[in-house]
């Protein structure tokens, strides 16, 4: 039979190379699929990789793609953290945006200096607010967070769509529900020329330096992890349990808005119901396969965008449907989850039970 | 007010209320069955995607509707036996691997779904299941129409009800199943498996689970669509507590739901031009979200609800 024996702290190298097996077991599975669409896999990869890290158009795309899954992983890493189950990202997502084109597209004239960081701030403060009620509903009156925040994607989905159908809607928009156009002074600078890559990629990287330190060198961070491993020893041992839980689903809830300030005011430039093809929920494989650590969030944010922005080039170029991204990153999640197992034990195979209780 | 009464006294209105409550009266048996067990089930809603899309395609290659309804349970169980095996003998986080489920269900039913037909602008539609018209009983007054005029699934939902009752509460198995909610150690002082009788309750639930879905294809749409399980999962995860984790309560909570979701769609046509469509659409997830802080005080949940079991432990 198979015996757990638990595990002291893990190294970082064990820990990467734990989310590097579970990334390689789902790409192997992956091959079931493609073969069962006619695919051969090595095509289909050599396809995914060319699409993904074959020019600098590919490369500064796969970039682009990772920014807001970079600020979705973290939102949802440090939730998890402190086992704040957020799983409304996405829609935290959405009310970044619609918070970014709120006061981005006219209602206040100012110069960049000015309106950026103030695009900003309001995508930030509309996630975290989102994000604060499911938190209150926890922490008052014992609501499970998991199915208020899922619900929740939902409720603001459609409040997006209600909006953008309503008072937000660009009359100049030929009839499309789509909002007015972010101003030029609110939009957030490319990167490059000619290339769809902004500055949001430099927020994302440095909201990860920023949750890191945070984690890492601060009391706050302290208090999270604590909250996470054990709440209610937390709380006998006087940490703070419901204010770090309001402070997770805040910072976690106003990451999530971020990346919505980014797609919107970094990349489209309005914004209209399908701006996100469910960055929040793929957040949730890139804190898992990255072991809800910061830094390793930026890496399994590129892992996972290469793997959409590489499919989507296979796609076009062999037909196969590119839900085979979502399917990867989909089984990349149950692979990092069971190859978790071997950062928390030692697993050996012994004998029959009988034998063992011989030997002890 | 009137028009409301109107409303509320029509045979038509309180069919079109068991006819929204079918998919979640399947998902909430299926729901509580797995927490009763202790293990919380968060890949409903790729199961319901699973089982609308299995059950669709089924059908769509001839297997005929018991067919289809039998391949969509199938679905269901494979992708619960996937949740039971990272969450009962390997102990995983229930909350992460329900989630992976859930991602893992449903882009397997898309890419399926998109594979089989690479390029169709329009759905294509299956002869679905219809009304079952039970002469004598259909033309009872209110009852008839209401009650008589489903299709069979619908009945097979209700009958669940009644057996989930049955073997919950009036069988041995049922109270091994409570048991292993409850307090695991004490059913394996007993000499019975705690694994598997989670693993086999929670792929039986899960199969019940992916019934919901085929309704939704097989019943109530005809064909298959993205996004067309729309967070009737996730509801029925509410449901769930709301109805304390009694198959009759879920029953009732499941018709007050489909009640209220008519109810609101016959609202919609009166007022439906000052208000937006988008706050009637809400109501739903808005309704879920009201019913677990209702309840919230009061919840009393499996006790062993996401704790895992390991054997010869405690």
């Amino acid at each position: 039979m198979i015996r757990f024996e638990p595990r002291g702290p893990s190294s970082v190298s064990r820990m990467l190379g734990v989310s590097i097996a579970a990334a390689v077991a789902a790409l192997l599975l992956a091959a079931i699929p493609m073969a069962f669409a006619g695919l051969s896999v090595f095509e289909g990869y050599s396809l995914m990789v060319k699409g993904a890290f074959g020019s600098l158009f590919a490369f500064t795309e796969m970039l682009t793609r990772a920014t807001p899954l970079i600020l979705t992983g973290l939102a949802v890493a440090v939730a998890f953290r402190a086992k704040l189950w957020n799983i409304g990202a996405e829609g935290q997502l959405y009310a970044g945006a619609l918070a970014a084109v709120a006061v981005g597209t006219g209602v206040i004239s100012a110069p960049p200096y000015v309106l950026i960081p103030i695009v900003i701030v309001a995508g930030a403060l509309a996630g975290g607010l989102v994000m604060l009620g499911p938190t209150l509903l926890k922490t008052r009156l014992g609501v499970d967070e998991v199915v208020t925040t899922l619900l929740l994607n939902f409720i603001i989905l459609l409040f997006v769509q209600m909006m953008l159908e309503g008072p937000m809607k660009d009359p100049m928009g030929m009839g499309w529900p789509q909002s007015e156009p972010i101003l030029d002074a609110a939009a957030l600078p490319k990167l490059m020329d000619r290339m769809r890559i902004h500055w949001g990629l430099v927020i994302a990287l440095v909201a990860s330096l920023g949750v890191y330190f945070l984690l890492k060198r601060t009391v706050w961070g302290f208090e999270i992890r604590a909250v996470g491993e054990n709440a209610a020893a937390a709380r006998h041992a006087g940490i703070p349990v419901t204010a770090t839980f309001i402070r997770v689903g805040l910072l976690s809830g106003a990451l999530a808005g971020l990346a919505g300030v980014g797609e919107v005011a970094g990349l489209k430039g309005y914004l209209t119901a399908d701006l996100s093809p469910g960055f929040g929920y793929s957040g949730i494989v890139v804190a898992m396969l990255a072991g809800l650590s910061p830094a390793g969030v930026v890496l399994a944010a590129l892992f996972i965008a290469s793997i959409f922005v590489g499919a989507d080039s296979m796609s076009r170029a062999t037909g196969v449907s590119n839900y085979l991204a979502d399917l990867i990153v989909a089984m990349a999640l149950l692979c990092v989850l069971v190859s978790g197992l071997f950062l928390r034990f030692k697993i050996r195979f012994v004998g029959s039970q009988t034998n063992q209780e011989a030997a002890e | 007010m009137t028009d409301i009464l109107d409303i509320l006294i029509s045979a038509n209105f309180w069919a079109a209320a068991l006819r929204i409550a079918t998919p979640l009266i399947f998902g909430v048996i299926g729901a509580l069955v797995c927490e009763r067990a202790g293990v919380l089930n968060l890949g409903i809603e790729g199961i319901f995607t699973a089982g609308a899309m299995a059950g669709w395609m089924a059908v769509w290659l001839g297997a005929g509707l018991w067919g289809g309804v039998l391949v969509a349970a199938m679905a269901g169980a494979f992708f619960g036996l996937i949740h039971a095996i990272l969450t009962v003998p390997l102990g995983l986080s229930q909350h992460v691997s329900g989630i992976g489920v859930t991602l893992f269900a449903t882009s397997l039913s898309y890419f399926i779904y998109r594979t089989a037909l690479p390029d169709v602008s329009s759905p294509p539609r299956i002869e679905a299941f219809k009304p079952l018209d039970i002469p004598g009983l259909s033309d009872l007054p209110f009852l008839g129409p209401a009650l008589f005029q489903q299709t069979p699934l619908t009945f097979l939902a209700l009958l669940l009800v009644a057996v989930t009752a049955y073997v919950l509460y009036r069988t041995p198995l049922g109270l091994a199943i409570q048991a292993v909610g409850d307090n695991p150690a004490a059913v394996e002082s007993q000499g019975l498996s705690v694994y598997a009788i989670r693993i086999g309750t929670v792929v039986a639930g899960s199969a019940i689970m992916a019934l919901g879905g085929a309704f939704l294809t097989m019943s109530a749409f005809d064909a298959f669509f993205f996004g067309m399980v729309n967070g009737r999962g996730w509801i029925c995860i509410a449901l769930t507590v709301f109805a304390s984790w009694r198959p009759g309560k879920a029953l009732i909570g499941a018709l007050l739901f489909g009640a209220f979701d008519a109810f609101q769609v016959r609202l919609q046509t009166e007022v439906g031009s000052f208000i937006p469509g988008q706050v009637f659409l809400m109501m739903p997830y808005l309704l879920s979200i009201a019913a677990l802080i209702v309840v919230a005080r009061r919840a009393d949940y499996p006790r062993a609800l996401l704790v895992p079991y390991f054997r010869g432990q405690r």
